[in-house]
């Protein structure tokens, strides 16, 4: 499949680059569609599937009337789009405006290195951990830029509550990717999950050297992205709705699109880093279909940790501010470190070195 | 010697502690918890397709009864209109040219009523009572004020039903 896609598409590129400047725009554009789009669309079904696995577990139903609910998808989003955007008086209005593209931006734009398939990615970037890291790193500057443009104090203790949490749990997200780093032995995202390749199938992943690594990760992940239990951003028992308090309509559904286009992506890149990417459980046993590696195999992993965002708001509390910070800095930081020291002994003893 | 053990002793609840909630014993207590839920069977009531069983003594929408052979029972002796609780019931009365007395007006305003039954529970002739019916809306202010014709109007519409219901809690009252 792989090869097909490059045969159409390879002399699909050559044949747009060879009007200049303007059929080399055409083709990022349509690359940037090409991840953009599918992106959205997965956002919007995964807004339904949370509703209908938070009611599941609730002992209800969730969404099932607009086309048994699949299509409640198409109703959210119109729903938001036609809604009235409102701007408070007193907003610094530049900004305010600017606030949900600085969200966006960064979320989307991560996507440009995550590999689908062993050829299946926008850009093979040799440092494409690092540029991950940025990434996700710069989705809080517009939930800063959100609560102090709103002008509202509601808004303005969510954007710093977001700035305290999101820049610490950035530390123990990127001191667990240092682990996977020194396993793999690359920045590179393909390499990493090639890494992982081996005869023991899920044993050779690195969930197992690094059990906790990974659920550091994941945790910081969940935190990263301000779900449930770490939601005390938006906390809307206590300050309404955070950062996104004045925020309607369209300009409040950039925010939920990055939101949840950030939480497919930490589903994504946990199951790259740790999950061995769209490598086959049944890897190297010789059976036929399941021991096929491919994108499948990744997107059911990848679903799998987008419900676990899904669960973990079905199951747990909210954390208290404090415990999230204690969590954080006195837990998860402590223990990555002692892990990156046992990693990098692991390397030094050649643990790693079955699976190269 | 004591001292130092029982420091010993609280370190080691501390470490045991300290290790239980590193491995998330509890938080996969309660994630097994909703998994299980999940597979549950629904308690969700399809509403406008399916309703709940309801007990012949529901308390919905008021109705004025009336006699077998048309005459309304309603006496005006007003005990309903003392015993409720919300004054939601307002009754003005005559004498009429046979010589009764009978109402010449009566209001329920359903915005103050409680539904706490005293009303039909009070009447010495069985004449105000609350039927079965609990869908009903207002479109327009001031008909939340039920009038004498419209609990009448009830009544009549409802006369077998109550008269089922009635005789079916008769044993119990």
């Amino acid at each position: 499949m792989n090869l097909l896609m490059l045969d159409i598409v390879d002399p699909f590129r050559d044949w747009l680059l060879s009007f200049g400047a303007i059929g080399l725009l055409v083709w990022i554009v349509l690359k940037v569609l090409a991840i953009a789009v599918p992106v959205i669309i997965t956002v919007a079904f995964y807004v339904v599937w949370e509703r209908k696995l938070i009611g599941w577990m609730h002992v209800r139903h969730g969404p099932m009337y607009v086309g048994m609910g699949v299509l409640q998808a198409f109703a959210d989003v119109f729903k938001l789009l036609f809604k009235e955007v409102i701007q408070p008086s007193s907003a610094q209005r530049a900004l305010f405006i600017l606030a949900p593209l600085i969200t966006l931006v960064p979320a989307f734009a991560a996507w440009a290195v995550v590999p689908f398939d062993a050829k299946l990615v926008l850009s093979n970037a040799n440092a494409g951990l690092l540029y991950l890291l940025a990434m996700t790193s710069l989705g809080v500057y517009g939930i800063m830029i959100a609560g102090w443009a709103s002008n509202s104090k509601y808004a303005f203790l969510g954007a710093m509550r977001a700035a305290a949490q999101v820049v610490s749990y950035e530390i123990a997200m990127g001191f667990a990717m240092v682990g996977v780093l020194i396993a793999a032995g690359s920045l590179n995202l393909t390499d990493i999950v090639m890494a992982q390749a081996g005869d023991a199938g899920p044993f050779e992943w690195f969930w197992f050297p690094l059990l906790p690594l990974f659920v550091v990760y994941f945790v910081s992940g969940v935190a990263e992205t301000n779900r449930a239990p770490f939601d005390v951003v938006e906390g809307e028992s206590e300050i309404v709705a955070g950062h996104m308090v004045e925020y309607s309509g369209s300009q409040f559904a950039l925010f939920f699109l990055s939101e949840y286009a950030n939480m497919i992506l930490i589903s994504f890149l946990t199951s790259i880093f740790f999950m061995g990417g769209w490598l086959s459980p049944l890897h190297g046993m010789g059976i036929p279909l399941l021991s096929v590696d491919g994108w499948w195999w990744l997107f059911a992993k990848v679903f799998f940790f987008a419900s676990c965002f899904i669960w973990f708001r079905a199951s747990f509390p909210r954390y208290r501010y404090d415990q999230i910070m204690r969590l954080g800095w006195k837990v998860f930081i402590p223990i990555t470190i002692v892990w990156i020291f046992v990693t990098a002994l692991m390397a030094y003893y050649g643990v790693f070195e079955a699976g190269r | 010697m004591g001292t130092a053990a029982n420091a010993n002793g609280a370190m080691g609840k501390k470490m045991v502690h300290y290790f239980r909630s590193l491995l998330l014993l509890e938080l996969l207590q309660g994630l097994w918890l909703t998994l299980k839920y999940l597979f549950r069977p629904k308690y969700t009531l399809m509403y406008p397709m399916e309703k709940t069983p309801q007990s012949p003594r529901f308390r919905g929408l008021h109705a004025l009864r009336r006699y077998p052979n048309g005459e309304e029972r309603c006496i005006a002796c007003k005990l309903c209109e003392a015993v409720c609780p919300a004054l939601a019931i307002t009754i003005d009365s005559e004498q009429r040219a046979d010589g009764t007395r009978r109402t010449t007006r009566y209001d329920i305003d359903l915005f103050k009523c409680i539904y706490c039954g005293f009303c039909e529970e009070s009447c010495p002739v069985d004449s105000i009572v609350e039927t079965h019916v609990l869908e009903y809306h207002f479109d327009q202010r001031g008909q939340n004020v039920l009038t004498k014709p419209q609990l009448l109007a009830i009544g009549d519409r409802f006369e077998a039903d109550i008269a089922s219901r009635r005789a079916a809690d008769a044993p119990y009252r």
